[in-house]
């Protein structure tokens, strides 16, 4: 027991060292800072704890859904209210309302993963070299940004899946095409208050090219402010795909994604209100969860908390 | 005896303000050179022209004998380095010291950098203790000595120094400054110093400058400087205010 402790304690001590003697120790040793501010605060756990929960159901779906979710039985099971054999109630063509939930957790994270995953990056590029490059660059860049940020999301988003056809993977385009702006934004903000800095001035003077800059020694800093926002926007993302879903222009049946199942349950919503009301309710846990993380990743991450 | 460096009627234009009106100077290879005068006298804006940080709208810069162009290339940076003023602003606040000294040794494409970066280390005075640092972790004399072992890492012949100490407290000031003038005499390299402290130039550098509204007073030597020999009265002024307050 005393043993253990005093393992314990010593990996802290080592972790949390004045003088690390290697690179790897160095880089763990701040990870577990910001860790550490992160898990002190009770709220953004919860988050993460929804956001893991969410991870493993979707991994899970095949073994924890106990019917199928695209077949159900029309002649016996149709709109039955939640009960012990089927937990969230069916809907209109049978199907168990639980396991189109579970699977439906996929289409989420497939769509807010995707979203994340092409639109940051492209905001981080063009805010960083807007912000640094400044001069014409920077008014091209940045005026693009400008006529995009002009639309309201979901009318661009709306008009894009129009011209492309409605459908899962080009929800996911048109998300990620109208909202990159205020990653660029944020991103081309965050440069400008450090490109007039002596260490970006220092790196100017060892001979490091714009781009190895921009790259290497700005990008890094703007990370954490994206990260922050971009975790921020994913339950907007959720819900402007759900309401894409709820539109007939995202998800096409039988997909079980939540904002499509909202869709076909609004016609019983007054009589059988679980058909809506589940995938309605897994929105705004998966949402909430997102914007906890979110808060207390801002927190953990703030490059200008301090002792980072 | 050739000049190191040399600046030939330079003038500085930010916005229609002149910050530099024709300065010129001559630094001989192995010499320090001092730069004085009060705020906004143009001091560091020479240093950070010569260095290619401030635009110069006519006259010219040579460093060994060649002549700079608009642009520095790669060869410049390992003639010239700069140690700037704020040790709390000059160190990137997400990199380790390890990952500082890396930079220029990455750029330049030297092979023997875990070699070079110890070697840089310990000439500073900072064992491999502080290696993985990150700067925050650092005092600011700690601070100051990365920022010259990362300036002297690419091996330059000239180190401009904008007023290294002034950011730092008075015994960690005397440190570094004994420590840049060891380096100074193992390395033979030249100095072009900036300070508005007189102590400090007359300690440090054999010549000097003094300057006033971007324009150049006087050339002095350290010598005069201490017996007093000066002919300007801007010169004076500045001797008389250093000597600080006398209680009446």
């Amino acid at each position: 027991m005393t043993a253990t402790h005093a393992g314990l304690l010593s990996r802290r001590d080592w972790l949390l060292s004045e003088r690390p003697a290697s690179r790897m120790q160095a880089r763990l040793g701040r990870a577990y800072v910001a860790w550490r501010r992160f898990s002190a605060n009770r709220l953004a756990f919860l988050g993460l704890l929804i956001i893991i929960a969410l991870l493993v159901v979707a991994a899970l779906a095949d073994v924890l859904a106990p019917y199928s979710p695209t077949f159900g039985d029309l002649k016996g099971s149709r709109l039955l209210a939640p009960s012990a054999e089927h937990w969230f109630g069916t809907d209109d063509l049978g199907r168990d309302i639980l396991s189109r939930v579970i699977f439906g957790s996929r289409w989420t994270l497939y769509v807010v993963i995707l979203v994340a995953v092409i639109a940051a990056p492209i905001g981080l590029l063009v805010g960083t070299v807007a912000g640094y490059a400044g001069g014409w660059i920077d008014a091209i860049l940045m005026r693009i940004t400008d006529i995009f940020l002009a639309f309201p999301k979901l009318i661009l988003a709306l008009a894009f899946v129009a011209a492309l056809g409605p459908g899962i993977e080009n929800a996911v385009l048109a998300i990620a095409i109208t909202s990159w702006p205020p990653y660029a934004r944020i991103a081309r903000a965050e440069t400008l208050t450090v490109r007039n800095s002596d260490y970006i001035k220092a790196v100017q003077l060892m001979g490091a090219s714009p781009f190895r800059i921009v790259l290497r020694h700005i990008m890094p800093l703007c990370i954490s402010s994206l990260i922050v926002r971009v975790t921020l926007d994913m339950a907007g993302i959720i819900l402007t795909a759900a309401g894409l879903g709820f539109l007939g222009l995202g998800a096409q049946p039988p997909l079980p994604e939540w904002g499509a199942m909202i869709a076909s349950g609004r016609r019983f919503v007054l009589d059988q209100w679980w058909v809506a009301g589940a995938p309605g309710f897994a929105i705004l846990i998966v949402s909430l969860g997102f914007n906890l993380l979110g808060d207390g990743l801002r927190d953990a991450l703030d490059p200008r908390s301090g002792d980072q | 005896m050739t000049a190191a460096l040399s600046v030939d009627r330079l003038e500085v234009v930010f916005d229609r303000f002149r910050a530099l009106k024709g300065v010129s100077l001559e630094v001989q290879s192995g010499e320090s050179f001092g730069l004085v005068g009060e705020s906004g006298s143009g001091k560091s804006t020479l240093l950070r022209a010569i260095a290619g940080l401030a635009p110069a709208a006519s006259g010219s810069i040579t460093v060994n004998g060649k002549k700079l162009g608009a642009r520095r290339d790669k060869a410049f940076y390992r003639e010239v380095q700069m140690v700037f003023q704020d040790p709390y602003g000059s160190l990137h606040p997400r990199q380790t010291v390890d990952r500082l000294l890396q930079e220029p040794l990455a750029i330049h494409g030297f092979a023997d950098g875990e070699k070079r970066i110890q070697r840089a280390l310990d000439e500073v005075g900072l064992g491999t203790g502080f290696r993985f640092r990150y700067s925050h972790q650092l005092s600011g004399g700690q601070r100051q000595r990365v920022a010259i072992a990362r300036a002297l890492i690419l091996e330059p012949a000239i180190l401009l120094l904008d007023e290294p100490t002034s950011a730092l407290d008075a015994s960690v000031q005397a440190e570094v400054l004994n420590l840049l003038e060891e380096i100074r005499r193992r390395r033979k390299l030249t100095f072009l110093m900036v300070s508005h402290d007189l102590a400090i130039i007359t300690h440090m550098c054999e010549r000097l400058m003094v300057m006033q509204n971007g324009e150049a007073v006087e050339h002095l030597t350290a010598g005069d400087l201490v017996e007093r020999r000066v002919s300007k009265d801007y010169t004076r002024n500045l001797l008389r205010a250093s000597d600080g307050f006398v209680r009446a």
